[in-house]
């Protein structure tokens, strides 16, 4: 079974709604590691020794974060700074991470109609997460299209539920099998056919 | 052989001691064990203690009254007031329903329909003394359950006022010679006209709401700077006395101006120094009044006629019940607290004494009903905790309700309880900012002037040495989660801090340290969370230092943090090590060469290796090699 590693900054967890609920359902699962980096590096001052060590000893990585101008909280780009070293993560002794699997768990206020060549953000969520693909791409690992939790701003709680569920099966499902054909064809981990035949 | 009062000292101390560590060994409540000690040394079983039984009993009624004074300190005049809708109904429903019922019965019975009603009167109260101090014994005074019976006996203690005065009412015989004799109604309200009455009501209370503000709470200010430990204990005693006093002069009872007085100085700064101050002594005073209860038991009576008494007593006791249940309902309480409330207020209480009593002298009550009830309300006493014991195993499990609410994500809990001692310079940032945060520590500090003027200022704060673990408990420790050591002399922090450790670990300390040499005795008291006072500030100065010449701010941040961890790892180790002369400086200048040696590392490889964020030279250079190679 492998691994999973939930990488999660949030600034002001204690005040979303949407990531309390996600949280709250998937932090107890057996299996995985939840990693508030809020929480344990209040004053940014990342270890990096600790982080690479937690890396060795997952095969998952998700980058569970809210979307904020587009793309991740600061803290979390500071992690990616510091701990994905040169010639430990990539560079030409860089091998650490080479064969994990990667993907990006978001929240957006914004609607998935939005997020489009025609809609107000001009782009799809895809492709603003270029920098993350090609993060991973470099660090030789497997990049998943995200999980993404969108229009936060009008979801009932039902809804939320739903989704907060999803995440769960999503997270059985990454333990067991799960892969880069699986999501072909696919622009969010939450359609693909595998997650709605997760029963739990 | 009874004569002498250092023998009878001697014979309740022991009789407690002894049944008490009995009682409480096979998981009893003290107040059985009391109640035995009572029928032990009382006049039917050793005979030490003969007639003077009911003389002990009116002295350790002070014990009731001083239990209401604690009582009162603990309850805010705010939660009094919203309490107002229960007090008045549920006592009411009580009292009344009880009173009816019982007059029923015992009409029934063939009694007096003036027998009858005075009877009635004395079994629609309860014990005061028993239920609180089992409820408190169990903690559970914050429950509905607690505050239902709270509500409850405070209502009766006003009532029985009402019906002390109703008495000579009901009697044939001339009143005033009877009244004069008893001590508790033949005094100043007696007599009054019936306006007057109300009035001299009136004026005392407010005489006490008074006096509490603008007597008391100077005198113990100046009380508190005289630093007299003794002092405090005289000065409580007086207060209570005083009150007492007052009310037996004016003719309410003592017990219910104890509590009023209680309530007024809930608010002082005094709270806590007068709760750990009279605790004990409330304690041995109840102690004694369980004691007499038992020692009254005449068993001469229940040996005439032990089916009569027998019935009786389990019809009062099925009546009482029955009546709390049905006023548990209507106030709808759960399952489990309506059957705690049945069966810790079914007994008679101790006014029942003095009624009958009264009634006795006014000759209402001949001598065989008094007898009779007497027993009875003895009895029904005693059997209260055993009632309760067996609610307790055999009811409570099979109905299960326990009251478990399950809140939504409560991600920040407001309601743990933190105790903050120290409030000079040190304490008061913390205290500051932790309530500009919404939580609330309950504050002590040993200045009586400081906390005179933080009290001025809106802070919650009490006088009273934390080095005294009585204290520190009527500060609530026990349901403390974290207690907050800002005191700045290092010897009382170790004091402190030891106590609590010993006394109550689950406590989370988190303690303040003078310097490196005080962290070490700390760490090796087992204490992990130290705070060195010098530390961040002198960091932050040497931090802008370096800025002023030209380093980079973000850069000597992270070298701070570094150092702080590095010092902070250092000081672990150091603390293990023994202190002997030459060696531990030895050790220390090692340990110092080496924190000195792995900053400068830090420096020199700072940029290149082990600080390599955000810099793209190492990478560069890594890149060249290759390509030369």
């Amino acid at each position: 079974m492998k691994k999973i590693l939930i990488l999660f900054a949030h600034p002001k967890f204690e005040k979303s709604r949407a990531n309390l609920a996600l949280v709250d359902h998937i932090k107890e699962i057996e299996g995985i590691t939840f990693h508030d980096l809020y929480e344990q590096y209040p004053n940014f001052n990342v270890d990096v020794v600790a982080e690479q060590s937690l890396l060795d000893r997952h095969d998952v990585i998700i980058w569970h974060h809210p979307f904020y101008w587009y793309s991740c909280p600061p803290l979390m780009k500071q992690w990616i700074d510091m701990v994905l070293e040169f010639n430990w993560a990539y560079g030409p002794q860089g091998k650490a991470l080479h064969g994990k699997t990667c993907l990006n768990v978001l929240t957006t206020g914004g609607s998935k109609e939005v997020y489009c060549s025609e809609g107000y953000n001009s782009f799809t969520v895809s492709q603003f997460l270029r920098p993350f693909e090609q993060t991973a791409n470099l660090c030789g690992m497997m990049y998943l299209p995200p999980f993404a939790v969108m229009g936060t701003h009008n979801l009932t709680v039902e809804k939320l539920t739903e989704y907060a569920h999803s995440y769960g099966n999503l997270i059985e499902l990454l333990k067991t099998d799960i892969s880069v054909e699986d999501s072909q064809g696919y622009s969010f981990l939450n359609d693909i056919p595998k997650l709605k035949q997760v029963k739990l | 052989m009874t004569g002498s009062l250092l023998f009878q000292a001697i014979v309740f101390l022991a009789g407690a001691i002894l049944c008490v560590s009995i009682a409480k060994r096979f998981g009893l409540s003290s107040v059985i064990g009391y109640l035995l000690a009572g029928v032990l040394i009382g006049p039917y079983v050793l005979g030490f203690i003969g007639e003077e039984g009911q003389d002990i009993l009116h002295f350790a009624e002070f014990g009731v009254v001083m239990m209401l004074f604690l009582i009162g300190l603990e309850i805010d005049p705010r939660n009094f007031w919203n309490m107002r809708k229960s007090i008045l109904g549920m006592g009411g429903i009580q009292v009344g329903l009880t009173m009816l019922l019982t007059y029923i019965f015992f009409s029934i019975m063939g009694f007096e329909w003036q027998v009858s009603l005075v009877i009635a009167m004395a079994v629609a109260l309860s014990s005061t003394a028993i239920a609180l101090q089992t409820i408190k014994e169990k903690g559970l005074m914050d429950t509905t359950f607690g505050s239902s019976a709270f509500s409850i006996l405070l209502f009766q203690d006003i009532i029985v006022i009402f019906m002390l005065g109703a008495l000579p009412l009901l009697s044939n015989t001339a009143t005033d010679t009877a009244a004069n004799e008893h001590g508790s109604t033949g005094s100043l309200i007696a007599s009054l006209p019936l306006g007057f009455q109300t009035l001299a009501i009136i004026l005392s209370v407010v005489l006490i709401v008074v006096a509490g503000r603008y007597l008391i709470v100077p005198l113990l200010r100046k009380v508190a700077k005289t630093s007299v430990r003794e002092l405090l204990i005289a000065a409580a005693f007086l207060i209570v006395f005083g009150i007492s006093f007052l009310m037996e002069f004016v003719g309410l009872s003592p017990a219910l101006g104890a509590f009023l007085g209680g309530v007024v100085l809930s608010n002082s700064e005094f709270k806590h120094e007068l709760e750990s101050t009279l605790e004990p002594f409330k304690n041995l005073f109840l102690g004694l009044f369980f004691m007499a209860v038992g020692a009254s038991i005449n068993f001469i009576v229940i040996a005439k006629s032990p089916l009569t008494i027998g019935g009786i007593l389990i019809a009062i006791i099925l009546l009482k019940a029955l009546v709390l249940f049905i006023t548990a309902r209507v106030f709808k309480l759960k399952m489990d607290q309506k059957l705690l409330l049945t069966f810790s207020l079914a007994q008679i209480g101790e006014f029942a004494f003095v009624l009958l009593s009264f009634a006795f002298q006014l000759k209402i009550l001949d001598q065989e009903t008094i007898d009779l009830m007497l027993v009875i309300t003895a009895l029904s006493m005693s059997l209260t905790p055993i009632i309760g014991l067996i609610n307790e195993r055999l009811i409570l499990p099979k109905v299960g309700t326990k009251e478990s609410i399950k809140r939504p994500m409560d991600h920040i809990a407001k309601s743990h309880k933190i105790i903050l001692v120290g409030f000079g310079h040190f304490g008061s940032t913390v205290g500051r900012f932790l309530r500009s945060h919404g939580v609330e520590a309950t504050i002590l500090d040993q200045d009586s002037n400081r906390v005179d003027f933080l009290r001025k200022m809106g802070f919650e704060v009490y006088y009273g040495d934390a080095t005294r673990i009585d204290l520190l408990e009527s500060a609530g420790i026990a349901e403390a989660k974290i207690l907050i050591c800002a005191i700045d002399n290092p010897n009382i922090t170790k004091e402190v801090t030891k106590l609590v450790k010993e006394k109550y670990p689950h406590v989370e300390l988190m303690v303040r340290a003078k310097n490196r040499y005080d962290a070490y005795d700390l760490l090796n008291l087992g204490i992990e969370n130290i705070y060195r006072e010098t530390l961040d500030t002198s960091l932050s100065l040497a931090k802008d230092v370096l800025s002023k010449m030209g380093f980079r701010k973000y850069t000597l941040n992270r070298q701070v943090q570094n150092f702080i961890k590095y010092d902070e790892e250092s000081i672990r180790r150091l603390a293990k090590e023994p202190k002997r002369g030459d060696e531990y400086i030895f050790k220390a200048r090692k340990e110092l060469e080496e924190q000195e040696k792995l900053l400068e590392d830090d420096f020199k490889r700072g940029i290149v290796d082990l600080d390599n964020h955000w810099d793209s030279e190492h990478i560069r250079k890594a890149l060249n090699e290759k390509i030369e190679n």
